[in-house]
């Protein structure tokens, strides 16, 4: 079993008007299977409200299915007391990144995750000098959270999810507020982490160009999957991505209407190199 | 309508440690009727100089002349500039306060000493061109969903009918067809209001389609202030300042030096399929 | 004019103070807060003075820093002493229809505004040597004992060093929302009391709407990375008694003794 698997996955966000009857039933998530493997780097990609934010919230367990199950490691979510073990296991990195930073130093916040588990002093030491060396933020250490740029800000709550040693780190929609250098900052952190180091990542997000390296993209819409293959796979569909409310990146869009117009190009075309290579073939 | 900006210098914090030098020696001028946008990443000063426009920030020296009167003379009202020049801020759905939408959209007009039903009807107006249905109205604000609340908060704005509408990073955190329908919204205002708009944004993409003039700011200074496509030839240029130009300009200009006669103005990817298809002798 | 109130601004530094235990810091600071308000004569408030600068110096922060705070309090203490001056009774120096200033008041107002200034300049040494979560840390050992009559003394710290943590955010956010409003033509500054009590609605609401999202999203962070009370957490920074932490008390009670015999003598 890989690390992240859910079986018929459903979730429905119940609002209650003041005298506790059921005002309205939202299903967010409509039946998900996914199996993740250790060490890959998955993307979940939707627009927003497409349930993409809410399964994230299911893998550590923040939420729990109402229909169906999710296991991290084997270990069901909906088990009350385990859920220590599989926050441990499942780590998180949230949108806001001023809102899940406690310390009021950088080194202080990362070793707060370790704290909670009850890591001893010296090796709390050495896990939040690792985890900063990791993103490169080891220079920051003593500094005041309030002084740094947004994507430093993410970095050091990955550094503090690192800290964890945990077995796969979701982010979930972790550069939506970020300028267009602190996203390339994060992504190039992630990618690092992953290729160099292993580490399983999850990314949810809604930036197609954020999804070009991962392992297999997941695409979401009203709670489901409704595409799933790896990148190449998955951007070329560009008319089906568009209905979905995505935007593939200029290039591969370039490339579809080049093909619509009759130009012999191949499928899958990512990156600016592969288009100019194969247009001077033609030319 | 005019906006003159002569020699303007802004410094955060003079006194202490955090003394910061945030815009050098500005000059410039925003015609009647132009849609700009003004391009930098976090720190260069693009937002500073917004907020100079409705004089919320005082320089440390220069002069801004609205309409040639000078905005930080001493008896300047500048609570009447507000009204003319509208600002957005980054997220403007956090100023959302009211009991219902409308109450919301009516804060500026009533800050206007305007009566009730002059309030109402601005306010009506406003949310109609931002497109929230009437449906929303009566709700409150932190019912809407975000790309609602969003509008809902520059409409509070448009409700002051400004003559300048200045927008800081009015997509922020919204997915592709949430900008979109932003931008396009936009520049529908612009159509149909005729009025001037400014775009203070990191993302050239987005502004490359719909402003006709871009001004680039790096370390509180103004780099470029051209046309796109004036602007976007100097990629070299933008990337050794940490921006980029278009994906598409480096395919125009990759293809250009593999010996494709194509031109190197293309900013959007229709543009681009033209120049290709031309090229290839298969356009029809 | 917000950014630079320096509660809870640390300044870095690599002094013998920075490193002293915040209980030491914690005990020093209340200890000399007290004895301020008993001198009662000259040599008092030299030996306190020179405490002070001591402390200051050994600190290495520089003492522009420690004056900002008394810029905060500038008005409340001129405010007082202009009360002192002109209201106290006494031996009257100079009269002038219903205004009377008496030697006393002169004396009073010259003797509160010193206590006013070493009781900000004392206060602010400790803030600026110790991170708020250090100073925190250092409650919540001091009154550990407290959690016998089940007084929740994790919680509250915890709480304490957050809202230390986000106060820099919250002023921030309060300038753009203000900034927000005054864009739309709200006006903060003219009009009664009421008309501009009224006027600051478009900012409280916007505040405590945003102050809740805060708490939602840092508890869900903070739940993510396995927070669960107090039970079974380690420290990072387990406050242990070096040396120079029992010479320090030694000191402090030093001065205690010193400042309680000027006190009680005749020379001054």
């Amino acid at each position: 079993m890989g690390i992240i698997k859910s079986k018929d996955l459903e979730f429905e966000y119940i609002n209650h008007s003041e005298d506790g009857e059921i005002e309205s039933v939202n299903k967010a998530i409509a039946g998900v299977n996914i199996d993740i493997e250790k060490g890959d780097f998955i993307v979940i990609l939707g627009h927003n409200g497409s349930g993409k934010s809410t399964l994230a919230k299911q893998m550590n367990a923040i939420l729990q299915p109402t229909r169906g199950s999710l296991w991290v490691n084997g270990i069901n979510t909906k088990d009350e007391e385990n859920l220590l073990s599989i926050r441990r296991m499942a780590g998180m990195v949230f949108q806001n990144p001023d809102n899940q930073i406690i310390g009021s130093i950088v080194e202080e916040d990362v070793g707060f995750g370790p704290e909670n588990i009850g890591v001893a002093t010296d090796d709390i030491w050495k896990r939040v000098e690792e985890s900063l060396s990791a993103v490169k933020m080891l220079d920051y250490r003593s500094h005041s959270p309030n002084k740094l740029s947004g994507g430093q800000k993410q970095r050091v709550a990955i550094a503090g999810v690192m800290a964890m040693k945990p077995d796969c780190i979701v982010l979930d929609e972790p550069t939506a507020m970020l300028d267009p250098n602190g996203r390339k900052d994060v992504i190039r952190t992630i990618t690092e982490l992953n290729k160099a180091a292993g580490v399983t990542i999850i990314l949810i997000t809604h930036y197609m160009e954020e999804a070009i390296s991962a392992d297999r993209i997941f695409v979401m819409d009203d709670g489901k999957i409704v595409m799933e293959g790896m990148p190449r796979e998955i951007f070329t569909q560009v008319e089906k991505l568009r209905t979905l409310r995505l935007e593939v990146p200029q290039v591969t869009e370039l490339a579809y209407e080049l093909r619509q117009a009759g130009v012999a190009i191949s499928d899958g075309i990512l990156t600016i190199d592969e288009l100019v290579d194969e247009l001077c073939q033609l030319g | 309508m005019s906006i003159r900006l002569e020699n303007i210098n802004y410094i955060y914090s003079p006194d202490n440690a955090f003394r910061k030098h945030a815009l050098k020696d500005i000059n410039l001028e925003i015609r009647e009727g132009e849609f700009v946008g003004i391009i930098g990443h976090t720190g260069s000063g693009k937002s500073t100089l917004m907020q100079l426009f409705n004089g919320l920030l005082r320089p440390a020296s220069g002069h801004l002349y609205y309409d040639k009167s000078d905005i930080f003379e001493e008896h300047y009202n500048l609570k009447i500039l507000r009204e003319k020049v509208g600002l957005v801020f980054q997220y403007p759905e956090h100023q959302l306060f009211e009991t219902t939408v409308l109450k919301d959209v009516c804060f500026g007009p009533k800050n206007q000493g305007l009566d009730e039903q002059s309030c109402i009807e601005k306010a009506s107006e406003a949310l109609r061109l931002v497109g929230l249905k009437e449906k929303y109205w009566e709700k409150s604000p932190f019912e809407l969903s975000g790309g609602q609340k969003r509008r809902a908060a520059i409409a509070g704005v448009l409700a002051m009918q400004p003559e300048v509408l200045i927008l800081d990073e009015p997509t922020a955190g919204l997915d592709p067809r949430g900008k979109n329908d932003i931008l396009e919204q936009i520049k529908k205002l612009h159509q149909e209001l005729k009025i001037t708009i400014i775009l203070v944004s990191h993302s050239m993409e987005d502004v490359a389609k719909y402003a006709n003039r871009l001004i680039v700011m790096n370390q509180g200074r103004i780099y470029f202030d051209d046309v796109p496509k004036g602007i976007f030839k100097r990629y070299q240029e933008l990337e050794a300042i940490g921006l980029a130009a278009p994906s598409v300009t480096y395919i125009m200009d990759r293809l250009r030096k593999k010996g494709f006669a194509v031109s190197a103005d293309a900013m959007t990817v229709d543009e681009a399929k033209e120049e290709i298809l031309k090229f290839l002798g298969k356009d029809k | 004019m917000i950014r630079e109130i320096t509660i809870g601004q640390f300044y870095p530094e690599n002094s013998i103070i920075h490193k002293l235990d915040p209980r030491v810091k914690l005990f020093g600071t209340i200890a000399f807060i007290v004895m301020i308000f008993t001198v009662n004569n000259i040599g008092g408030y030299i030996l306190t003075a020179m405490a002070l600068a001591g402390v200051i110096r050994m600190s290495k922060v520089p003492v522009k820093y420690m004056l900002k705070g008394l810029k905060a309090i500038l008005f409340i203490l001129i405010f007082t002493a202009v009360l002192n001056i002109f209201f106290t009774p006494g031996t009257v120096l100079f009269e002038y229809k219903f205004i009377r200033i008496s030697e006393e008041g002169i004396t009073i107002a010259i003797k509160m505004a010193i206590r006013f200034i070493f009781l900000i300049m004392g206060s602010s040494v400790m803030t600026l040597t110790t991170t708020p979560n250090h100073l925190t840390d250092g409650l919540e050992k001091s009154l550990s004992p407290l959690k016998k009559i089940k007084i929740p003394v994790h919680e509250i710290s915890m709480m304490m060093s957050i809202a230390l943590r986000f106060i820099p955010v919250l002023l921030e956010e309060t300038d753009k929302i203000m900034k927000a409003q005054q864009a739309r033509g709200a006006d903060f500054e003219t009009g009664n009391i009421f008309k501009r009590a009224k006027s600051l609605i478009p900012i409280f609401i916007p505040l405590f709407i945003s102050c809740f999202r805060r708490a939602n999203d840092l508890a869900m962070a903070m739940e993510a990375r396995c927070y669960h009370g107090g039970d079974g957490r380690t420290k990072m920074k387990p406050l242990k008694y070096y040396r120079y932490d029992y010479i320090a008390y030694f000191i402090i009670f030093i001065y205690i003794a010193g400042i309680i015999f000027l006190n009680q003598s005749t020379l001054f």
